[in-house]
């Protein structure tokens, strides 16, 4: 849990509920709320600790793909690990990080996006 | 098509290079084309040159024929073909050229990786996810919910070379044998060096035009029996099953039903291999084997040049190399080639061909299907 930026993920009026959030969702729909999914914990569904990085991204990257269960509703994220001993299956919860990749230094324009976001951090 | 590795040629240049070696091959004078496509995804990013139609429509006096570029990633140059194939089946065009392509080798891998990763979401981006990440990912959960030895992986990297050293056009002519792959560099655990394709530059070719055209040109010819295209989510963690690319089953079952025929009665196939885990979930997808299946179907030999269905007899991206524009359009000239019964030391028995060419990380695919000309 954060004080920080929210890890904001929309609910659309199917239940459905996305991160990040899109215009319209499955039942082609414009959101009716957003979700903070830093309150939340989640499951490791698969994860890679990745040696070739491009630039401005940690080497060796770790990444995972988590599940979390928001009121019954399963949501998908992408994101960082803080380490790479951790198990499909296994616990995790958000860690904010004010920078993920150094801006500017890949090829996407600096100005175009945000480069903070959550980390997610083993905790059983 | 041209040779694929590291070439000294820029982008004109290799397009130039595998355009007019079509043109000879179909005895056809540039002038005479009517439309004129390239597949290219990024020649403004790699290299600084854009307006590459026109400038290849120059270079191979193809004026005043109507040009575009087909950017869909990775699948470029499938894309390429549906438009080409588009054109004629649409009246549009009777002799449409399309020549893909890509020039990457001057940069290093991690530019050349960051140029690819730029297709992503900023909600991927921003956390460095890479296309070789996503097929950690994938892979590591595909071994997991599958129970599947590692080991299966680097045989399809074992298989596509050994593929790969009877195609003279391929980057890597060379085997590699399972204690190599295994004992690699991790690259996205837990895939090593030897699940992975290069980085390539190189150029492929294609004419398309109606069968009463071909005719006027040529006894031997192949046809588009079927062509299907679909799109996936962007952002990859929102498909609920990491191992199914559902753009590999919706483009299939477009380009089975048009052909009117299913996933038995295709003899042999190049599939996108930009990963070693990339075969085994397009064999899935595409219905030659059953969900969770296609890693033993390497390990039985099923899929070897010899087996009963031969795939990437190419040597596949992974051993053939990936300039990203040119491997939708070298694939169908794989298969072009064992159709016709010129694909020399790598003919297999052969009527009917699929190819499938995967853009992003399964994002966009185009699945074609081809039978040889009556």
């Amino acid at each position: 849990m954060s004080d920080n930026s929210p890890m904001e993920a929309a609910r659309y009026p199917d239940g459905s509920i996305l991160y990040p959030s899109h215009p319209v969702g499955p039942d082609g729909n414009e959101p009716v709320e957003t979700v903070d999914l830093s309150e939340y914990t989640a499951e490791v569904i698969t994860w890679t600790s990745s040696t070739a990085t491009p630039p401005g991204v940690r080497q060796p990257n770790h990444i995972a793909i988590v599940e979390f269960d928001v009121d019954g509703e399963p949501v998908r994220a992408i994101g960082q690990l803080t380490t790479d001993d951790v198990e499909i299956g296994q616990t995790v919860e958000p860690e904010y990080v004010e920078q993920l990749r150094e801006p500017g230094a890949g090829i996407r324009e600096p100005e175009s996006q945000a480069w903070d976001g959550y980390r997610f951090e083993p905790i059983e | 098509m041209t040779q694929f590795g590291q070439r000294d040629s820029w982008i004109r240049e290799l397009l130039a290079e595998a355009g007019q070696a079509c043109l000879d091959d179909a005895g056809v004078d540039g002038s005479d084309v009517e439309h004129l496509y390239v597949s290219n995804m990024a020649s403004g990013e790699f290299e600084g040159q854009t307006g590459i139609p026109n400038a290849v429509a120059h270079d191979l006096n193809a004026l005043p024929a109507y040009t575009a570029r087909i950017d869909q990633t990775s699948s470029s140059g499938g894309a390429g073909v549906y438009s080409a194939w588009q054109s004629v089946a649409s009246g549009a065009s009777d002799l449409t050229l399309l020549i893909g392509g890509e020039k990457m080798t001057h940069r290093t891998t991690a530019e050349a990786t960051d140029v690819i990763a730029s297709l992503t979401h900023p909600a991927e981006y921003k956390h460095g996810l890479t296309l070789p990440s996503f097929a950690g990912l994938t892979a590591r959960r595909y071994l997991h919910v599958h129970d599947a030895p590692r080991e299966s992986l680097a045989k399809v990297a074992v298989k596509n070379h050994k593929n790969g050293v009877d195609n003279p056009h391929a980057q890597f002519q060379k085997e590699v044998d399972l204690e190599t792959v295994m004992e690699s560099p991790i690259i996205a655990d837990p895939l090593r060096l030897y699940d992975f394709c290069p980085i390539t530059d190189g150029s492929a070719a294609l004419m398309f035009c109606p069968e009463s055209v071909a005719k006027e040109y040529t006894d031997e010819y192949v046809t588009i029996a079927g062509i299907g295209g679909a799109t996936d989510t962007h952002v990859v963690h929102e498909r609920m099953d990491p191992t199914v690319m559902a753009g590999v089953v919706e483009s299939g079952e477009i380009a089975y039903e048009m052909a009117g025929i299913g996933p038995d009665d295709v003899d042999v196939a190049e599939l996108h291999d930009m990963f070693t885990i990339l075969e085994f979930l397009q064999s899935e997808g595409l219905g030659f084997f059953e969900k969770g299946e296609g890693w033993k179907a390497i390990e039985e030999g099923f899929t070897d040049r010899d087996g009963e269905l031969p795939i990437n007899t190419s040597g596949g991206l992974k051993s053939k190399g990936h300039p990203l524009g040119a491997s939708g359009v070298a694939q169908v000239y794989e298969i072009y080639q064992q159709l016709m019964g010129t694909a020399g030391p790598r003919q297999v028995e052969a009527e009917t061909g699929l190819a499938c060419n995967v853009g992003g990380f399964g994002n966009c695919v185009i699945t074609t299907i081809m039978e040889a000309g009556q």
